[in-house]
């Protein structure tokens, strides 16, 4: 094997040079490429402008939330007739709810997330060429983009973009004539979510079998990173649990459009009886939350993954219960799929359904506790360099420690009569899934920027966005817990117009405010991050100093990540500030026989003659008494 | 032999056929969705089933699609032997068996229809029955594609390790739509009543 690669070498550049001949146009290198680096660019790149469109929607009903009263020429002037006579049209309100929501929990936490990283490390983690099918990658990239111009071109059909919620409940998404949002809107959100969920399954089938089958030579499983744990197991969950979503749409598409009642039943229009009859909405919301839950944990456990790993790096500490948190991702992969009933105990399910559903949910504060523990422990008396993705990940922890607490409330059958649909519900997702997860996002952008584009980011830059956005996302999202245990409801327009809940509105100016500044410290990203793509200081090939496969390969980019032989894997990928080794990082590719000294009994379980000679070179170099 | 390391690196066949398996898995879980909604819709109404007798007609398509996991059989098991045209001929008749399944579907659905079966239809578990053998005739429609794939495949030189492989993908595919069928038939004959 050994001595075929080393011909390998000169054959593989043989043939590279060869094929760049024919390869190397802009179309085929930058538009339709088959590099998993260049797909993982283009992920990133169209997520962060989603990313950056979803939260212009946001601060646009965060305006109208906050002056319900007061109208604003420049939206005229912006938004046309979504918005007459510079006051925001209701409609269009639950417009902008519902494509932000679908935004950023599809296109920019599910495709930006997994397919950056997904794309990214998997094959340079793991010492493989490239993806399973690199042509199947480059067609899920595709898909996604086109899937996001149809959800974009939404917004230019006359009656606007689809707005029963990014849950798309029906009947609201079912009747095309139900309110503006639920024509042509609507459709487009349909076939704009089929393409995503397309391409979803191809990323997601070719993360699994890459993961799999292409492992470089030493690279067992328990030599993986959490990282690549995190990402096989969100494919995995996203391979079983999209296609439930597509049947639930596939039936949703029927009754819209060929009259069938699956999801409809005896229901009046305009004072028009409809001719359906017997269907069930709340088999909808079965098939919907199937998908819907395992999908939360789609967002969150990349972020989680790649928050292990860069907590580690940046402690210098070896992670604290690796086996734990590979298991408590296993579990909470498992768990996902038995918990979708408590987004519905208010439906009218059985109680006992429902304590069943509420069990099964709180158990996941288990393995969730599992892991916010260890983060800790390896955070715990560790050498912390604060890199901005230091920071982001630290972030992360803090918001999956806040914003999980109150899911141990609404997962609570009882509880969640008063809570559910209120805001509480908006602070509890807002913090634990949506800025957890976009933490973590961050945190990997800043981390592995330097191997996505041979350049560092702006450090300054980096603390600055980390510390406005940080605070900022607290102050948005805090606030909300209250107004929701006072049963201030979701998604409705102009809520300060009730009597009882007037007094809400100096909260609701105040989170406004907080979303903007959270919204213009995100220009400090943007610019460090298009900035340091041309301009950034030149990184060093292993600027972190980390253990693991990606910083073997050189910082050039080429089709094939190293050059001659794919690098072989002697020990785990967290051996920091080992004992007895000269340097506080021992990377994954170094042999146990090049480190005696720093050498223990565990590194060589099952390993007869490792141990033998370990206990040998110990006997000839006996450890001298030093007194510090 | 540094030649054979490098076409191995390129083709990387294993897994590109683990990627069927794994499509095979997310195929699965969409008609398991939709067979658990036909239970849940089912359930909520109260009732026991379709209501319906199922045309006979449904018999002789999953005969058919049974002898053409079959063919397909023997149409791998030529491929291995290196005899292309008796695999070739297996496969055209796999394609036909193919194309006489689809054609019987359709006729079931004519007959549904006859009987007042329709798809837009208040009692939306007879919907149900158009939906899972819609759903599976897109399958079938994959599966004649990725035949063809196979036969093209034996037509033009392209190696015996390519050829296996075509076949291999197809078979994967063609036969786990065949068991989709029969689950789907039995467990809507389960359902009649």
């Amino acid at each position: 094997m050994s001595t075929l690669a080393v011909h390998d070498h000169d054959v593989a550049h043989h043939n590279d040079h060869d094929e760049h001949h024919h390869q190397d146009t802009f179309l085929t290198k930058y538009i339709f490429s088959q590099d998993h680096k260049m797909i993982a660019k283009q992920f990133l790149i169209t997520g962060i402008t989603m990313a950056v469109i979803a939260m212009i929607l946001s601060v646009l009903f965060r305006i109208q939330l906050a002056y319900p009263d007061k109208a604003f020429p420049l939206l005229e002037t912006l938004l046309g007739r979504f918005a007459p006579q510079g006051r925001l049209d209701p409609n269009f309100y639950l417009s902008l709810v519902t494509i932000h929501g679908t935004i950023m929990v599809f296109f920019v936490l599910t495709a930006g997330l997994s397919g950056t990283f997904s794309n990214l490390l998997i094959p340079l983690q793991l010492g493989a060429r490239d993806m399973a099918s690199p042509f199947l990658n480059m067609l899920s990239y595709w898909f996604f983009f086109t899937a996001s111009v149809i959800m974009l071109g939404s917004f230019f059909v006359t009656k606007g973009p689809a707005s029963a919620g990014w849950t798309i409940y029906p009947p609201l998404s079912a009747l095309p004539k139900a309110m503006p949002g639920s024509g042509e809107g609507m459709t487009l959100w349909l076939i704009s979510m089929v393409l995503f969920v397309a391409s979803s399954l191809m990323g997601g089938i070719n993360y699994v079998s890459t993961v799999l089958n292409m492992r470089t030579k030493g690279m067992d499983l328990w030599k993986m990173p959490l990282t690549i744990w995190a990402f096989f197991l969100t494919a995995i969950l996203g391979v079983l649990a999209f296609p439930v979503l597509v049947a639930g749409v596939v039936l949703l598409i029927f009754d819209r459009s060929f009259g069938t009642s699956f999801y409809l039943s005896e229901i009046v229009v305009n004072g028009q009886i409809m001719p359906y009859e017997g269907g069930s909405p709340i088999l909808f919301q079965h098939l919907f939350w199937f998908l819907g839950h395992p999908e939360v944990y789609i967002v969150i456990m990349p972020a989680l993954g790649i928050s292990s790993e860069i907590i580690s790096t940046n402690s210098r500490k070896p992670i604290f219960g690796y086996h734990a948190m590979v298991y408590s991702l296993i579990g909470i992969t498992v768990l996902s799929f038995i918990v979708w009933g408590h987004h519905m105990f208010v439906t009218g399910m059985n109680p006992f359904l429902g304590g069943v559903f509420m069990i099964t949910t709180l158990i996941i504060a288990v393995p969730s506790a599992v892991k916010t523990f260890n983060y800790l422990a390896t955070l715990w008396r560790g050498n912390i360099r604060f890199t901005p993705a230091m920071l982001f990940a630290i972030g992360l922890v803090s918001f999956f420690i806040s914003g999980g607490l109150t899911g141990i409330f609404l997962g609570n059958a009882a509880l969640d009569i008063n809570l559910h649909d209120t805001y509480f519900v908006v602070a509890h997702f807002h913090l634990v899934m949506g800025s957890a997860a976009i933490f973590g996002m961050l945190a990997g952008v800043y981390h592995w920027f330097p191997k996505m584009f041979g350049r560092l980011m702006d450090e300054k830059l980096g603390y600055l966005h980390f510390w406005l956005t940080f605070i900022g996302a607290y102050l948005v999202f805090f606030p909300m817990h209250f107004m929701g245990l006072d049963g201030v409801p979701r998604r409705y327009y102009a809520f300060t117009e009730f009597e009882s809940m007037k007094q809400w509105l100096s909260v609701n100016v105040f989170i406004t405010w907080a979303a903007i500044m959270s919204a213009v410290a995100q220009l400090a990203f943007l610019f460090n991050f298009f900035y340091s793509i041309f301009f950034g200081k030149k990184t060093t090939q292993n600027p972190w100093n980390s253990n693991t496969l990606e910083w073997t390969a050189p910082i050039e980019h080429f089709h094939g990540n190293w050059p001659g032989e794919i690098p072989t894997v002697y020990r785990w990928p967290y051996d920091y500030s080992k004992p007895g080794h000269h340097e506080d990082f021992i990377p994954q590719t170094v042999p146990f026989s090049q480190t005696m000294s720093s050498n223990l009994p565990h590194d060589f379980e099952d390993n007869e003659t490792g141990l033998e000679a370990l206990a040998q070179w110990h006997k000839a170099n006996p450890v001298k008494e030093e007194v510090k | 032999m540094a030649q054979l390391q490098q076409d191995k690196d390129r083709l990387n066949l294993a897994p590109k056929k683990f990627n069927m398996w794994l499509f095979v898995f997310t195929s699965f879980m969409f008609f398991a969705a939709l067979t658990s909604g036909f239970i849940v819709y089912v359930g909520g109404r109260g009732g026991h089933g379709t209501g319906i007798v199922l045309p006979t007609v449904f018999q002789y398509s999953t005969l058919v699609i049974i002898l053409s996991s079959f063919t397909l059989f023997m149409a791998s098991r030529a491929a291995k032997e290196l005899q292309f045209v008796t695999q070739r001929v297996y496969l055209g008749i796999t394609v036909l068996l193919g194309l006489a399944f689809f054609a019987i579907q359709l006729y079931g659905w004519s007959l549904l229809v006859k009987m007042g079966v329709y798809f837009t239809n208040p009692n939306a578990s007879q919907s149900f029955i158009y939906v899972f053998t819609g759903m599976h005739l897109l399958h079938i429609l994959g599966g004649l594609g990725l035949l063809l794939y196979a036969i093209a495949g034996s037509y033009y030189n392209i190696g015996q390790v390519k050829n296996l492989f075509r076949m291999e993908f197809a078979s994967i595919f063609w036969h786990f739509i065949d068991i989709i069928w029969i689950y789907l038939y039995v467990f809507l004959l389960l359902n009649q009543y």
